[in-house]
């Protein structure tokens, strides 16, 4: 008898699981909020500021997001995770999606089962070095002490460079962005090297930002994205759409400015159906016609997020390069809204 | 006349279950049971289920990957096509230095400072009582990190050594090398050794045995034997004439002679760390995060094994050391000979406690980039290859077989020292 009490719970508990795995997308509006996962601090990318309010190029796709699903692009919750936590933290369903720095590879999709839903900054491993050390060249760091982020791609590829090119290294692993730059201005690492988009950030935190220099090699192709659990492939939509919502506002011209202008009607139907006022776009991600101008007017469309956050105006001064509308000779491209 | 009858015969309710005292006790444990099963079932199962539902099927197969990533402090050889198995087997070696070293120092200043609490010069006493309330009132990851911080910040970075006139220069006829990268020290070499012997083929847990360093264990533990029968000797002649023979150069010479003439036929030498490019060179390199953790951990360890000490010696009751004194014994003798062995069987099952407590703050290495296995498979191979639960379960297990292995030996100790009752 004891038996069938336990199979029967087991078939209960199975009931139970199989419930609390419904869409997130559900989970979200019921819950009120968007719980994204970001940075522990990467000024641009994503910080809070003097009030504790998070800004930056990642936290806008999150805002993005929230104002689309939510119609309120404060309706965030900001989970810092590490390199290390990051994916436990949305696989176990702690986050909604992940917007942090985070590279686009075979494994993270395949493996871990992520969903990368597009990339919103093409970017490549590079090496700051203090000017006084004198060097100009990767290759010239045989036996250099070197501070990378623990849980990144980052370690694979400097494992990979160093080994094919038969030199060595002294590997110091780091939790957080902010370890590394205690250690690295202190002199315990002689290099400091990430994504080159987060060394120009973490630079331009410095106090004297030009004694350090970025070395001319790129060593690995590091495009990052917002990402998704799979299996929610709903959920999955709605982020990814927010995203190209993002992108083709700058392609069509689509600003905060004059958005406002555009939502009472345009003659162009693909600016039209992208604000919902025309078709039925909003209705069949589950969300009201109104999710795309909302995600547009919180921070702005693609183009606004990154001169705002990261652009050339900005200290952190990153040019639009390979992230310049496909139109401009660049990589960012959303398929079309139809 | 009396009839008989039979005592009424008691038929079996389902009631009594609760309300009678002889089942009541049996169903409660029952119930228990089964709600403690019940628990676990639903744990596993949801568990399962919400892998499956991800796509995870629990594996250990990854273990056999290659890791992809580098490990700074390795005692065996390693890089980074090696598996995620040795990459784990590289973090337990290095999680086993730290905790032995951290039980050692911890112990010795432990005791030291558990018995000069307990002086009679009110200075050195409060002194120690302040070491004991500030060391084990403040949480040890702070003493991890605020040790590891001292280091970086105040130490000279290596690049302070370059130059024609550097800012910094090494210490002891510059043998030693303090950076805040670490301390470098002199290594031992041989110019002619005789090599190592490799075991264990190409498997994740093949490693080599330096044959000079068995020699020198051999004739050591040779000339320790020696000693001994020399001391044993000695008591022998001690008991019988009443006078002890002087032996102690004796003693001290069966050890050191064949040691030293081992030595100098294996052309023992010291290497000299030398500042190379980036980096000193040469000699033993102890990293920063090695001397941070181990210096927190034993600091920490040692306040709580100062209040087992005490503890243990205010247990033995005064009667002891005023009989020794009456007897003659000096005071140093009279802790040694007569307060201390007793105490032992009160300090040491305390003392287990403590050593399992420094092994698993170990863990806590990762806060300072220390690659111990928390910071290797329950780390980097975790994250990279996304096995949480096997990763966990494996580190969980780990841990379980280091604890249980310092219970037994320190409970095998525990017997030996236990007093005999008769
Ligand atoms: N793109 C790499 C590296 C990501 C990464 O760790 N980036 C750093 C610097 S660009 C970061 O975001 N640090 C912020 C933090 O420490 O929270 C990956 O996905 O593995």
């Amino acid at each position: 008898m004891k038996k069938t009490v336990f199979f029967g719970a087991l078939a209960v508990a199975g009931l139970a699981a199989g419930v609390a795995a419904a869409g997130t997308l559900d989970d979200v509006k019921a819950r009120g909020k968007l719980n994204c996962g970001v940075t522990t601090g990467l000024v641009g990318f994503a910080a809070p500021d003097a009030n504790g309010e998070w800004n930056g190029f990642d936290v806008s796709v999150c805002r993005a997001v929230a104002a689309a699903v939510l119609g309120d692009s404060a309706a965030v919750e900001f989970v810092p995770t590490t390199g290390k936590t990051r994916f436990t933290a949305l696989a176990s369903g702690e986050i909604d999606m992940l917007a942090r720095n985070t590279t686009w590879t075979f494994s993270r999709d395949v493996d871990l089962k992520f969903t990368f839903v597009g990339v919103n900054y093409y970017d490549g491993q590079g090496f700051l070095v203090p000017k006084d050390l004198g060097v100009s060249s990767a290759k010239d760091l045989d036996g250099a002490t070197i501070c990378i982020q623990t849980g990144t791609t980052t370690e694979l590829n400097l494992a990979d460079y160093f080994r094919s090119n038969n030199i060595s290294y002294e590997p110091v692993p780091i939790e957080t962005n902010s370890e590394a730059q205690q250690q690295y201005l202190a002199g315990a690492c002689d290099v400091f090297t990430t994504d080159a988009s987060g060394l120009a950030a973490t630079r331009a935190t410095f106090e004297n930002p030009g004694d350090h220099v970025l070395l001319p090699e790129i060593i690995s192709k590091e495009p990052l994205g917002p990402l998704v659990r799979h299996g929610d492939n709903e959920w999955g939509d709605v982020v990814r759409w927010t995203l190209n919502a993002l992108i083709s506002a700058e392609e069509m011209g689509i600003s905060s400015a004059n958005i406002a202008e555009l939502s009472a009607g345009t003659n162009n139907p693909e600016v039209n159906r992208i604000l919902g006022t025309e078709g039925t776009l909003g209705e069949m991600l589950g969300l009201d016609a109104g999710w795309a101008k909302n995600a547009i007017a919180a921070g702005g469309n693609y183009g606004e997020i990154f001169a705002k956050n990261i652009g050339e105006d900005t200290p952190i001064g990153l040019a639009r390069g390979l992230n310049a509308q496909w139109t401009n000779g660049g990589l960012i491209y959303s398929p079309p809204f139809r | 006349m009396t009839t008989l009858t039979d005592p009424p015969k008691e038929s079996f309710r389902l009631g009594m279950l609760i309300y009678d005292t002889r089942y009541r006790s049996m169903t409660i444990q029952i119930i228990a049971l089964i709600g403690f099963l019940l628990l676990l079932g639903w744990l596993f199962n949801n568990t399962a289920q919400n892998l499956q539902e991800l796509g995870k099927e629990p594996s250990f197969r990854f273990l056999g990957e290659p890791a992809g990533y580098d490990i700074n402090q390795r005692l065996l050889d390693y890089n980074s096509q090696s598996t995620h198995m040795r990459a784990a087997f590289i973090g337990l070696l290095n999680t086993l230095v730290v905790a032995v070293l951290g039980c050692i120092t911890a112990t010795i200043l432990g005791v030291t400072i558990g018995v000069l609490r307990l002086s009679n010069n009110w200075v050195v006493s409060k002194i120690m009582t302040i070491y004991v309330e500030t060391f084990r009132n403040v949480p040890v990851l702070l003493w991890i990190v605020f040790a590891m911080a001292v280091m970086i910040e105040t130490l000279p970075a290596p690049r302070a050594f370059k130059g024609e006139d550097p800012t910094a220069t090494m210490k002891l006829y510059d043998t030693v090398a303090v950076t805040n990268r670490g301390v470098y020290i002199p290594e031992p070499l041989f110019s002619r050794s005789l090599g190592d012997v490799h075991f264990l083929g190409t498997s994740s847990f093949r490693f080599d045995v330096s044959m000079d360093l068995v020699l020198l264990m051999a004739v050591f533990f040779a000339g320790l034997y020696v000693s001994i029968r020399i001391k044993k000797n000695a008591n022998h002649v001690q008991e019988t004439t009443g006078n002890r023979p002087r032996t102690w150069h004796l003693r001290l010479a069966v050890i050191a002679v064949p040691l030293i003439i081992v030595l100098a036929a294996l052309g023992f030498h010291l290497g000299y760390p030398e500042l190379k490019g980036f980096n000193f060179r040469g000699g033993i390199h102890m990293r920063n995060s090695l001397i941070a953790l181990w210096l927190a951990l034993s600091l920490y360890t040692a306040a709580f094994i100062a209040e087992n000490v005490r503890a243990g010696i205010m247990a033995v009751s005064h009667g002891q050391t005023e009989a020794a004194a009456a007897l003659g014994l000096r005071p140093n003798r009279t802790m040694s000979l007569v307060v201390l062995p007793q105490a032992l069987r009160v300090i040491i099952p305390p003392l287990i406690s403590q050593y399992l407590n420094l092994t698993k703050n170990s863990s806590l290495a990762i806060a300072v980039g220390y690659m111990d296995i928390t910071g290797t498979l329950m780390g980097i191979t975790l994250n990279q290859t996304g096995r949480e639960l096997e990763a966990v379960m494996l580190t969980m297990m780990i841990y379980l077989a280091i604890s249980l292995s310092i219970s037994m030996v320190m409970n095998w100790y525990n017997e030996r020292v236990k007093l005999e009752e008769r």
